[in-house]
């Protein structure tokens, strides 16, 4: 697993905050996907190694807990809120224009690379609602309106890079 | 009649400008006093005066949290697990979020005094993993706690030592239930254990006694040792004591969070006077009143019966806007005041679909190990979703319903009640909603919005 020192750092220090080892499998599958961006191939056994378990016990938590995922996503990851107070002031709206910002469908990668946008459950914040988390960011109240806002946004800073990478190719060239 | 002012005590800096979540200015409020003082006292006197203030646990069941206590092994000999439960995910509540993230240290605080009270020696914050931020906040504010000696190592000078770590859930509702929390922690699936024998205060963490409280009830477990359970008891009402913060959410004016005296404020005037009423041209048609599994509430009906006051029985006859807000009184009518979250749907909305919703929440949730829960849930939400955007029948009231009664009591914990109960009010009380939907969504307007 290639993993940076700061994680490999991090991973050794929250160890230590649990007498059974076996506790620190979620901090564990949190920090690796933090920094790979999902769940390679072969993570439970390393982290089975690492916890001194059998990776069955790391592959049954994988697959119970939503949040984690085996497969690489957009560059952002756009989560909004499906449940009952979201959806009562537009929740499915919310979810479907952004789905129409990017020309994508939940569950996938955007063509662009850009983005995956999920329908959650709950996110706990129904006075603001509808509900958006982008990566760690919640944006409360996100009608059709505020979702182009935060796409546009989005789409502006991925052009942003593509330009700056491109005069980086060019110089190296 | 206006409605009763807002009584702040857990919510007393949130939204307040210029307040921060650092240390200074926590200590700049009188932050840590309260630990500084109950460090010297003798920690049974702490318990004692928990169990005079009637504290009940604001997480969703209302135990008596001095009860709770009281319930710890305490000869066993093994170390004593304290835990946070910072889940927060029955849909509908909203309330710990603001404190973790705007006065992180207040529930630091509480936890601590919670913890030296109970000889607890390590503890645990379990958030919610959709909460990223909220788990940098406790870090943070533990770190700069433990420099200042109000965590960690010889607590205030003492030769009490208890840590506090933050553990991140990641996605599941139900490590809320305590026992499944508990299994989260220990790395494994949120599988609920089945009690007895399993009751944390008993076999909890690492089958060692275990303390699991909420965020806002080790809040209260502050305010309480600062000014006495007798003072507590004088707010709110008799065996309903201290405040409840009320989430609103839905078909209001102005949804948000409200901090009242528990009892001293109806439904009505909630909805009404603090939350602006309903949306223009609207008219309130039903309010789930304690988180999304609490069983619904139809404006229009009445509940009558008879009630406890002082030592009289008094008869009430009340709607739903004459209900008071506090665990009992929701009991009494047949539901429940829960983790206070209030969702509030009005005549745009479609029972059927809002049911629809609901089901597909929990049978997305359930961790699928008793038969009845799993297989349950995934039907009710089949033949709610069949019903939206297939063919619906005059018969699947019936059908829900006799999914429904195959659940509760069949089940390791209290999921299958929360699944199920609903399915079984929203078919109780809009029955004929849902044996005329076919007939209904042959002429229906487009709704206002999608809900499932």
């Amino acid at each position: 697993m290639n993993l940076q020192p700061a994680t490999l750092q991090k991973i050794d220090e929250v160890i230590t905050h649990y007498p059974v080892k076996r506790s620190a499998t979620l901090p564990l599958l949190h920090l690796i996907q933090e920094d790979i961006g999902y769940l390679p191939e072969r993570t439970e056994e390393w982290v089975a190694a690492k916890l001194s378990l059998e990776p069955i016990n790391v592959y049954e938590v994988i697959t119970f807990y939503p949040m984690f995922r085996r497969k690489p996503i957009g560059r952002r990851h756009i989560k909004v809120c499906r449940t009952l107070s979201c959806a009562l002031v537009g929740g499915y709206k919310t979810c479907a224009q952004f789905e129409q910002e990017f020309n994508t469908h939940r569950g996938e990668v955007s063509p662009d690379g850009e983005v995956t946008i999920d329908f959650v459950e709950c996110l706990a914040s129904c006075g603001t609602a509808p509900v958006v988390l982008i990566d760690d960011d919640l944006h409360e109240k996100v009608d059709c309106a505020k979702a182009k806002a935060l796409s546009a946004k989005i789409k502006a800073e991925a052009g942003a890079r593509k330009q700056e990478s491109g005069i980086q190719n060019q110089t190296q060239h | 009649m206006p409605a009763p002012q807002q009584r702040r005590i857990i919510f007393a800096h949130i939204d307040e400008p210029g307040y921060t979540n650092d240390l200074p200015c926590y200590l700049k409020h009188g932050g840590y006093e309260v630990l500084k003082k109950a460090v010297t006292r003798p920690p049974q006197e702490l318990i004692d005066e928990v169990k005079k203030s009637g504290l009940r646990g604001r997480g969703g069941a209302g135990f008596p949290c001095g009860v709770k206590w009281g319930l710890v092994d305490r000869k066993s000999g093994k170390p004593i697990y304290l835990i946070v439960n910072a889940d927060e995910s029955e849909p509908g509540t909203f309330k710990d979020r603001y404190i973790m993230h705007q006065d992180p240290h207040q529930l630091i605080e509480g936890t601590m005094i919670s913890c030296f009270a109970n000889n607890v020696k390590q503890a645990y914050i379990y958030i919610r993993g959709e909460m990223p931020h909220g788990a940098r906040i406790l870090e943070q504010a533990l770190a700069e706690a433990r420099a200042a000696g109000f965590v960690g190592q010889n607590i205030c000078g003492t030769n009490y030592s208890c840590d506090i770590f933050v553990h991140r859930g990641a996605g599941a509702y139900i490590c809320g239930e305590e026992t499944g929390l508990i299994e989260s922690l220990e790395g494994k699936r949120a599988n609920p254990r089945i009690k007895p024998p399993y009751f944390p205060a008993v076999l909890g963490l690492y089958q060692c006694p275990t303390i699991v409280n909420n965020v806002e009830t080790l809040c209260h477990v502050k305010y309480i040792v600062e000014h006495g359970g007798d003072a507590f008891t004088k707010i709110g009402t008799p065996n309903n004591t201290g405040t409840r913060i009320f989430c609103v959410s839905g078909h209001v004016q102005r949804p948000g969070y409200y901090e009242f005296e528990a009892g001293k404020i109806t439904m009505g005037e909630l909805l009404n006077e603090v939350c602006g009423g309903p949306l223009p041209g609207r008219k309130f048609k039903a309010v789930i009143p304690g988180g999304s599994s609490a069983k619904i509430m139809r404006f229009g009906e009445r509940y009558k019966g008879k009630r406890k006051v002082g030592a009289d029985m008094v008869d009430y006859d009340w709607g739903v806007e004459d209900v008071p807000m506090d665990f009992d009184s929701l009991g009494m009518i047949g539901t429940m005041g829960g983790s206070g979250g209030v969702i509030v749907m009005d005549d745009t909305v479609n029972m059927v679909e809002a049911l629809a919703n609901i089901n597909a929440f929990y049978s997305h949730e359930s961790c699928g190990q008793c038969t009845p829960c799993r297989e349950g849930s995934l039907w009710m939400k089949k033949i709610t979703t069949r019903m939206v955007h297939g063919e619906a029948r005059t018969e699947d009231a019936a059908l829900l319903k006799s999914v429904a009664d195959q659940i509760p009591g069949r089940t390791i914990c209290a999921f299958g009640e929360a699944c199920s109960w609903p399915t079984q009010s929203f078919i109780a009380k809009f029955g004929d909603e849902f044996k005329g939907y076919a007939e209904a969504k042959k002429t229906a307007q487009p709704a206002a919005h999608e809900l499932v």
